[in-house]
Formats: structure tokens, C-alpha cells, sequence
């Protein structure tokens, strides 16, 4: 036996099938049995039973409470994870949408009326944030947001018959989605390099656009971290050429209640409710991708939306609206269906409950303290030495540190830092994206972290400066107080060890 | 203020660093005239006002008895499955990028793949999908990848699969020239109708699509119809249950060997009966596997098992050069997360289970649903619709439209299953319904009752 106290979470942790015996099991986990004699045709049946876990249930609340313990997340760290919006979760928004009514809503039962009241309201807020003419809630995640806005962007220029509009214009920052989304909707990406500032190249963009011009896909404030200036001559530009402007609502964190993307000309929004409007990460999902519309592509939105028939009070004083979902009938012209049913329904309620509890004067909040705590942050890393990568421009909700100089001093690079930070309890900013800014951290704090946790990274951003300087080798072979040290993606891909199975 | 902590001697320090007087002279660069007026939104609420609203809200629909399958099944969810899948450490965590600080969320889904392949009888799985319906549609975007045999994009899709499912395929695939045809059903037995493919043999076919059970709960010839596909170079997807696989032949084993290959190629289908609520349609997550030939055109996440620098064992992401971060317009999907907290769930459900456990679900649901059929086809005007054998839901035939009498249901607290006559106009007036372990006998009896005395009112008061 060793001595393990605190540290034994740098032990390894077994895989649950190392853990089971043949015989243990959950028992009062098993249902009641079924007096009856039904049975599967031999031919159709298992020959074997599948090789799963046999524990108990303390054995299984152990390992995974345990395995719990070794991941980052918001409620235990700071999470700056640029682009990703990681802010607080309120726990009351997953109380309230894990109410057992709504837990139990079958999605083909009749249309429940209290949980379509909260989603048309939700998509009503959506409508009003984003300045968009309509709003669909069935996307379920940013991608399939993207993937919906793209989509519709080709059946408007289909029911135009105007069908050589099958490029999609990308800035070369651009999230590496827009151009997986342009290839999956059918279309080819025509990139155009940003100018010094990180704004568009409005010279670029002239020459690219024209006939074939689907449409140009634009995060702002950009991936960069920088308010698109000319936002209103690149929406002239493109329209003119007979594009339409797609919104990336990756960023919408930084400007929500400032700005509305419909005032800025676009004429599609998808927004990642799991960012902006803090429905959780949950370890990679599940997201929820909502989309907003301008006039132009109404007709065309996803289904199913929540629609509402009647207003006002009936005879007996009784609330006369009655919500249903809008289906093929409604909106013949939709672009069809992206779900089994309703997209990621329990998510847009986390969403819902949070937009309650902010309301307008909260709304407008995130947008100011995400701006506040990002130039804050900014202004005190190059305080430190660090190089801001466009050390002219208002930082929006995040900001990118360029390691360009470090590493050629002290040849550490961007992964050396944001290992390190791991050690003195940050989660690692962003690396290595946007892919134009060498070395690059893209930082971004949001609007709930407080000014000492703050201050706390400045100082372990401090410290690792001073070891880049004097002791190298503690970046290099970082993290050092991990479960595990740095490791072999080389051999991960190499030698594919994909899934656990029972020695022969 | 919300979840903002800045106290007003925090606000004037920071703007002090800064160099700026105001908050407002953080958004300079946004020209003024496109500066948003006052929102539109009503005011803020306290958690407990809201609490009280959606509670309010909640009450309003209720807690009916559910006799509703089609995609989404009600089964019983241990208390510890969501007691620790809300833990904050999983709940609040994102995308494990800095593996060494997410090593449990990377080990649990590497528990996962494992699970799953187990369950499905393949080498290989994915991190997991959006759902069932999207997960079809990227096996059939993959099939076209993996099948070099075939240049024409064609998929057989059998009007037995989840129709839902086949809308889904059309939206998402269908901008990439993607051809969707269909395989008519035997009327009296519920089966796809292998004559109808056995024709097609000579034409370019890139995939066909299984699913099993079908849409109407019957059990599929599923050897048939893989050998069939193999003969000819088609891919098969299979589209299958969770829950029904610890009873059922796992699709890596469907058909015999023909040129050296057996079983499904891809495999996918809908995750949610491992232990997520159904929550009025999701989030689920959709699961799926594959041949380890097939894994570089997988989409999705992908965990594997390597080491760390001091030789140890660890996990991280991998493959990542499939996906979009890296290979922008030419990768295999445009997907960036899994659905990582469904699979938190699943993960623990199938611990907790076992497969023992899942067997005794999966045939208390075969019992109920057999059961449920009986006690149903007793009253007069109702019977079965197909004669093939069935997992957990059967279509029953009725001597008059499906929708009055589901409405009347529902008046009683019960949801009485789904009607089918938008889906499946010539079959006549039908019903699908689903019973699964959660369904005792005394739940069963009380439907059967409260469709007795709707359908013959004087007969149930004689």
C-alpha cells in the first residue's frame, strides 16, 4: 500500500470493466418481472450477452464521481476558453427544466401548452435580441444552426431560380465550420484575407463577389476579437451583388443588447444557446443551435416552430391562446426536418429559464462586464509584457496574446503556456486559433468571473513569464499535477486503441 | 446584478487599468447608428418567481400514462444516473481539448465507445451524435464515403425505417446529390419486402438501410436482407435500439459471411431509451459504430487510449484530422460536439444495468407490449395489424379513425399511442403503441378499460 490522501486522483483510475465481477450487479436496478411466455424468434436472438459492466451501485457512483473529480469545469475554475463562451451555469436552470412534468413529455403526445408557452416565448426574446423577423428553436447545436442557415440560404436562391449561387465567401479567420457547413450544403468557399486591423479587406470582397455569390458567412465581433467596422458597406456590397449575409452567433455574447445583427443587414442568425445564453457545455453537448431570420427567408426556416393561435381572453376570462407546432403544412417551403423531433427541446428550456432570470436590464449586463472583464484582462497581460495581436483595437468579449517573441526567445510555444496554466488551476485559453495569428491565446473571461479571479490568472501568467525566462524545462514538460502528463497523440492516432475488450 | 460580481469599487479600478471613463466607451468601435435602442424584454425575475412560473407551467401538462413509442421510449432512469451527470465537473465542462485537465470525461466516453461496441457487436464507435434521426443521415453521407464500389449516391431507404428518420436524411444529405429510394413493406406480416430489392441486384447501389425493429415494432429478416446487400457491394446501415440489442442479434453478427464480410457496416440509431429522460424530444444523443475500416470516414468525436510522457496510460481526442477544425471544407462533417452529458447518462445507465439488468428491461417491455396487444385486441374493433414477431410496439388495427379516440384517451390521463394515418394513409385506421417495463399490469388493464368503454360505451356499462 502506498499512502494516496488528495494526491491518489494522479493514481489511475481503473476502467468500470476492471472493476466488474461476473454475478455483482445493481439489483434494484432490475425491473419487476413479467409473468408471460413472449420470446424472440431463435434466428433473431443473441447468441451471447453483451460484455458490459457488472458492479454494484456504490462501485458505479464511485467511479464516476471519481472520474468527476479529474476533469476542469466552469463551477470548479476559471474556464477562459476563447470562443466558447464559458460562463456560470445557474443551477435554477437546470432545476426547473428537469421538473418531472416536463421530463415525462412524451414528443409525440398532444401539444403540451405550458412547455410551448416557454418556447414561444423564447423564440419571441430571440426574435427581439437578434433584430430577425422569425425564429426556429430545432437546430441542435451551432453546426447544425450553421447548417440550417446555409440550407436556406441555397432554397431561397433555388426558388428565384437563381441557381449559380453556389459560393459561400469566408474570411480567413473564419470558425473551420462555415467551410465544413458551405461543402455539406452543397456549395464551394471562396476565402478573403482580413486587412492589419483584423477587418475585412473591403477591396477582396469586391472582386469576389458576383453571380455565383450565395452569400458571405461573418462572425462579428470577429473571430479575431475585433469589432467588424465596415460592417454596414460589406452588407451593401454583398447584397448588392445579390448575396446574403449569414451571422456565426459564436460571438453574440459581446454584444447582446449593443447591437442587433439584424440592424447590422444580416438576413441569418444561428446563435449557440450553450454559449451565449448558458445552457451547459456538458462535456462537449449537447449544444442548441437556434436560428433568426430576416423576411427574406421566412418561408424557409427548419420545422417544427412554435406557433399561437387566438390572443387575448376567451368568454370565460381564460387565457384563449392555444400553442401548437408549426409543421410541412404551415411552412411549405421549410427546409424540412433536422430531428427525430423537436431538437434538443430540455436545452432551449435552460435557455428560456436563464433569459427570465436576466431579463432586459441583465441582458444588456452580459455584453458590458464580458467587454469590461476582456479589456480589463487585456490591458494587464500587456502590462506584463504580453503582445496583444491587435494592440489597436477595443478588445470585444475576448482577445488574442500572440507568444510570437516568446517563442523565438525562449523557444516555448503557445501549448507550452496553456499546459502550464493547467498547473496553477486555469483551464488554457484557446490555442492555436484563428490560425493566422501565430502562437496565439484567444482569451475570453465573460462577464461572470470577478475581478480577483482575474487578477489570480495575471499572476500565474506573471509567473510563467518569469520561468520561460529562468526555468524553461517547467513549461515544456507541463502540466506537472495533472492525473496524467503531457500525451502521445502520435500514438493515438497511430496505434488506434478505440475501445476496451475482455483479454481472450 | 444577475451573475455579474463587480462591485462599484471593482467597476472604477478596471476602467481606471483600462484607461476609459465609462462601460459604454467599451463599444466606441460599433457605429453609432447601428447602437441597438432598449430591448424589448420583460423585466428580471428572482429564482423563486421563476421558479414559481415554470412549476405553474409544468402543472399544466401533467403527468398522463404513456403509451407512446416511435422513437422515443419511456424507460425507468436510476437516481444515480442524473444525480451524477449534473454534477457540475461534468455538467460544466466543455469539449476535452486539454486532455490532461479532462481526463474524466475522456475516459468515460472511452467506456462508452466500449459499451456501445459491445451492445452493437462492431469494432469501432463514435463519441456520439446529435440523435437517432441526424445519425442516419451522416451514415448515409459515410456509406457514400466508404463504398468505392458504387459511384451512384443511391440509398435504399425501406418505408419500414422511422419516417421521421427518412425526412431528416433528405434535409441533411440532400444537398449532396444524395438519392433516397423506397423499399415497400409486406401489408400483412409488417416486414420489408425482400422481393422488392431482390430485383435491383444489378444496379448501382451505394447502401440500404435496416432498421430493427422497424418503425411498427416488427422484427426484421435481417440476414436476408445483409446477405442480399453484400452479394451486390451495397453497404448496410443498420438502424437499431439500444435496449432491444441485449435480446437481440447484434447487427455485427446480421447475415453470414459473404466475401469474408459479415454484419452491418455502419451501425446508428437513437440513444435515448440508456437513460435520458424523454423531455418533450431531447436532447438525446444518437450513437454510432462501424467497421475499424471504416473509422477515418467517420464523423464525429472519437476518444483513444495512448500514453503520457512518463508511459502511463491516458486518453485524448483522436483521428481529429477527419473534422472541421482541421480540415475545414473537406471534412468528413461539419459536427464539432457530441452530445458528451447524454452520454455521461448512458454511460452510467449501462454500468448500473449491466447486461443482465438491460436483458430484464428488454424483456419486461417484449412481456408488456405482448400484453398490451391482448388486452387491447380483446375489445371489439381492435386488432393486430401485422403478424410479424416484435420487440416493444405493435401497430393495432381500429374499425374507426384513431384520433377521437386518442383525445378521449388523453381526457383520462392517457396517451394511447401514435396515430398513424398521416404517416401510413393505406393502412387504414391505425395505431402504434408502446409498452415498456414501466407499464404494469394494472396501468395495462386500466388503458384497456378506458378503450373499452370510449369504443362501446353500452357494451361497458352492461
Amino acid at each position: 500500500m502506498t499512502e494516496l490522501g488528495m494526491t491518489e486522483l494522479k493514481a489511475r483510475e481503473p476502467l468500470i470493466f476492471e472493476l466488474s465481477k461476473p454475478g455483482r450487479h445493481a439489483g434494484t436496478q432490475f425491473p419487476p418481472a413479467a409473468a408471460g411466455s413472449a420470446e424472440i424468434p431463435a434466428h433473431l436472438r443473441r447468441a451471447t450477452p453483451p460484455v458490459l459492466p457488472a458492479v454494484s451501485e456504490l462501485q458505479a457512483v464511485r467511479h464516476y464521481t471519481r472520474l468527476s473529480q479529474m476533469n476542469f469545469s466552469i463551477d470548479t475554475h476559471f474556464y477562459p476558453l476563447g470562443s466558447c463562451t464559458m460562463k456560470y451555469n445557474p443551477k435554477a436552470c437546470n432545476t426547473y427544466a428537469m421538473l418531472p412534468e416536463f421530463l415525462g413529455l412524451h414528443p409525440l403526445g398532444p401539444e403540451p401548452q405550458g412547455f410551448l408557452a416557454c418556447m414561444y416565448e423564447l423564440q419571441e426574446m430571440l426574435r427581439e435580441i437578434t433584430g430577425m423577423q422569425g425564429v426556429s428553436l430545432t437546430p441542435m447545436a451551432g453546426a447544425q444552426g450553421e447548417f440550417a442557415g446555409v440550407a436556406m440560404i441555397r432554397a431561397y436562391h433555388r426558388a428565384r431560380n437563381d441557381l449559380q449561387r453556389t459560393e459561400i465567401i469566408v474570411p480567413q479567420a473564419a470558425h473551420g465550420t462555415n467551410p465544413a457547413t458551405a461543402a455539406m450544403c452543397g456549395c464551394s468557399v471562396r476565402e478573403i484575407p482580413c486587412d492589419a486591423n483584423g477587418d475585412v479587406d473591403i477591396d477582396a470582397l469586391k472582386s469576389a463577389v458576383g453571380p455565383a455569390t450565395a452569400a458571405i458567412m461573418l462572425t462579428n465581433p470577429s473571430t479575431l476579437g475585433v469589432f467588424e467596422h465596415k460592417i454596414a458597406e460589406v452588407a451593401r456590397i454583398v447584397h448588392e451583388a445579390g448575396g446574403l449575409l449569414y451571422y456565426d452567433g459564436a460571438n453574440l455574447n459581446a454584444i447582446l443588447g449593443k447591437v442587433r445583427p439584424g440592424d447590422m443587414g444580416f438576413d441569418v442568425i444561428h446563435m449557440n444557446l450553450h454559449k451565449t445564453f448558458s445552457t451547459p457545455h456538458g462535456g462537449g453537448g449537447p449544444g442548441s443551435g437556434a436560428v433568426g431570420v430576416g423576411a427574406r427567408l421566412l418561408p424557409f426556416l427548419p420545422i417544427p416552430i412554435v406557433g399561437k393561435d387566438g390572443v387575448g381572453k376567451d368568454g370565460a376570462g381564460k387565457d384563449a391562446a392555444r400553442y401548437r407546432w408549426l409543421t410541412e403544412r404551415d411552412l411549405p417551403q421549410s427546409i424540412g426536418r433536422l430531428s427525430g423531433f423537436m431538437g434538443n427541446a430540455g436545452v432551449n428550456l435552460r435557455a428560456y429559464v436563464y433569459m427570465r432570470l436576466l431579463g432586459r436590464e441583465g441582458m444588456v449586463r452580459v455584453a458590458e462586464f464580458a467587454a469590461l472583464n476582456a479589456n480589463y484582462l487585456l490591458r494587464r497581460l500587456q502590462a506584463a509584457g504580453f503582445e496583444a495581436a491587435y494592440p489597436n483595437r477595443r478588445a470585444s468579449h475576448e482577445f488574442i496574446i500572440t507568444l510570437k517573441r516568446e517563442n523565438r526567445l525562449y523557444q516555448i510555444t503557445a501549448m507550452d503556456v496553456a499546459k502550464r496554466l493547467l498547473d496553477y488551476g486555469f483551464h488554457a485559453p484557446t490555442t492555436y486559433f484563428p490560425l493566422l495569428v501565430p502562437e496565439c491565446l484567444l482569451i475570453e473571461p465573460t462577464e461572470t468571473e470577478a475581478k480577483e479571479d482575474l487578477d489570480r490568472f495575471c499572476d500565474a501568467m506573471i509567473m510563467i513569464r518569469r520561468e520561460m525566462e529562468e526555468d524553461p524545462e517547467k513549461l515544456t514538460s507541463a502540466p506537472h499535477t495533472m492525473p496524467v502528463r503531457r500525451l502521445d497523440d502520435v500514438r493515438a492516432a497511430k496505434q488506434l486503441d478505440l475501445a476496451w475488450k475482455p483479454a481472450a | 446584478m444577475a451573475f455579474i460580481p463587480h462591485t462599484g469599487d471593482d467597476i472604477a479600478q478596471m476602467l481606471d487599468v483600462i484607461g476609459v471613463r465609462t462601460i459604454d466607451d467599451l463599444f466606441d468601435e460599433i457605429p453609432a447608428e447601428l447602437r441597438a435602442g432598449a430591448l424589448g424584454l420583460p423585466p428580471a425575475m428572482g429564482e423563486m418567481e421563476v421558479g414559481r412560473l415554470l412549476t405553474a407551467r409544468a402543472a399544466i401538462d401533467g403527468r398522463p400514462s404513456n403509451f407512446i413509442g416511435a422513437g422515443a421510449y419511456e424507460h425507468h432512469i436510476p437516481a444515480p444516473v442524473w444525480a451524477i451527470a449534473t454534477r457540475g465537473e461534468f455538467y460544466s465542462a466543455y469539449t476535452p481539448y486539454q486532455a490532461e485537465a479532462s481526463q474524466g470525461t475522456l475516459q468515460l466516453i472511452y467506456e462508452y465507445q466500449s459499451m456501445i461496441c459491445a451492445l452493437t457487436g462492431m469494432e469501432v464507435s463514435n463519441a456520439s451524435l446529435y440523435d437517432g434521426a441526424s445519425a442516419l443521415a451522416e451514415a448515409c453521407l459515410m456509406a457514400v464515403r466508404a463504398n468505392r464500389a458504387s459511384n451512384s449516391r443511391r440509398i435504399l431507404l425501406p418505408r419500414a425505417v422511422n419516417p421521421t428518420y427518412g425526412k431528416v436524411a433528405r434535409t441533411i444529405a440532400g444537398n449532396q446529390e444524395i438519392v433516397f429510394e423506397t423499399v415497400d413493406f409486406d401489408r400483412s406480416s409488417g416486414r420489408t419486402l425482400l422481393e422488392s430489392v431482390e430485383s435491383r441486384g444489378h444496379e448501382d447501389i451505394t447502401a440500404l438501410v435496416i432498421q430493427q425493429p422497424n418503425f411498427f415494432g416488427c422484427l426484421e429478416e435481417v440476414d436476408a436482407l445483409t446477405d442480399w446487400a453484400h452479394r451486390h457491394k451495397i453497404l448496410v446501415i443498420a438502424v437499431v435500439n439500444p435496449i432491444s440489442l441485449a435480446l437481440l442479434k447484434p447487427p455485427g453478427q446480421w447475415g453470414g459471411s459473404v466475401d469474408g464480410r459479415q454484419g452491418a457496416d455502419i451501425v446508428c440509431g437513437e440513444g435515448q431509451p440508456l437513460g435520458v429522460p424523454l423531455s418533450a424530444g431531447g436532447p438525446y444523443f444518437g450513437f454510432m459504430a462501424t467497421r475499424m475500416q471504416y473509422v477515418r470516414q467517420m464523423p464525429g468525436r472519437i476518444v483513444g487510449r495512448t500514453l503520457d510522457t512518463e508511459g502511463r496510460p491516458g486518453f485524448s481526442l483522436t483521428l481529429q484530422a477527419r473534422e472541421q477544425h482541421i480540415r475545414r471544407s473537406k471534412a468528413t462533417s461539419n459536427i464539432c460536439t457530441n452530445q458528451g452529458l447524454m452520454v455521461t447518462a448512458a454511460t452510467i445507465y449501462l454500468s448500473l444495468l449491466g447486461a443482465e439488468g438491460l436483458a430484464r428491461v428488454a424483456q419486461a417491455s417484449l412481456q408488456r407490449t405482448a400484453d398490451l396487444v391482448e388486452a387491447l385486441t380483446r375489445i371489439e374493433g381492435v386488432s393486430a395489424a401485422f403478424s410479424a414477431p416484435r420487440f416493444h410496439e405493435a401497430v393495432l388495427l381500429l374499425d374507426r379513425p384513431a384520433a377521437p379516440l386518442l383525445a378521449a384517451l388523453a381526457r383520462r390521463g392517457i396517451l394511447g399511442g401514435l396515430d398513424l394515418a398521416e404517416r401510413y394513409p393505406e393502412l387504414g385506421n391505425t395505431l402504434l403503441v408502446c409498452a415498456t417495463e414501466t407499464k404494469l399490469g394494472a396501468d395495462i388493464d386500466a388503458y384497456a378499460a378506458a378503450l373499452a368503454e370510449i369504443m362501446n360505451p353500452a357494451r361497458a356499462a352492461a
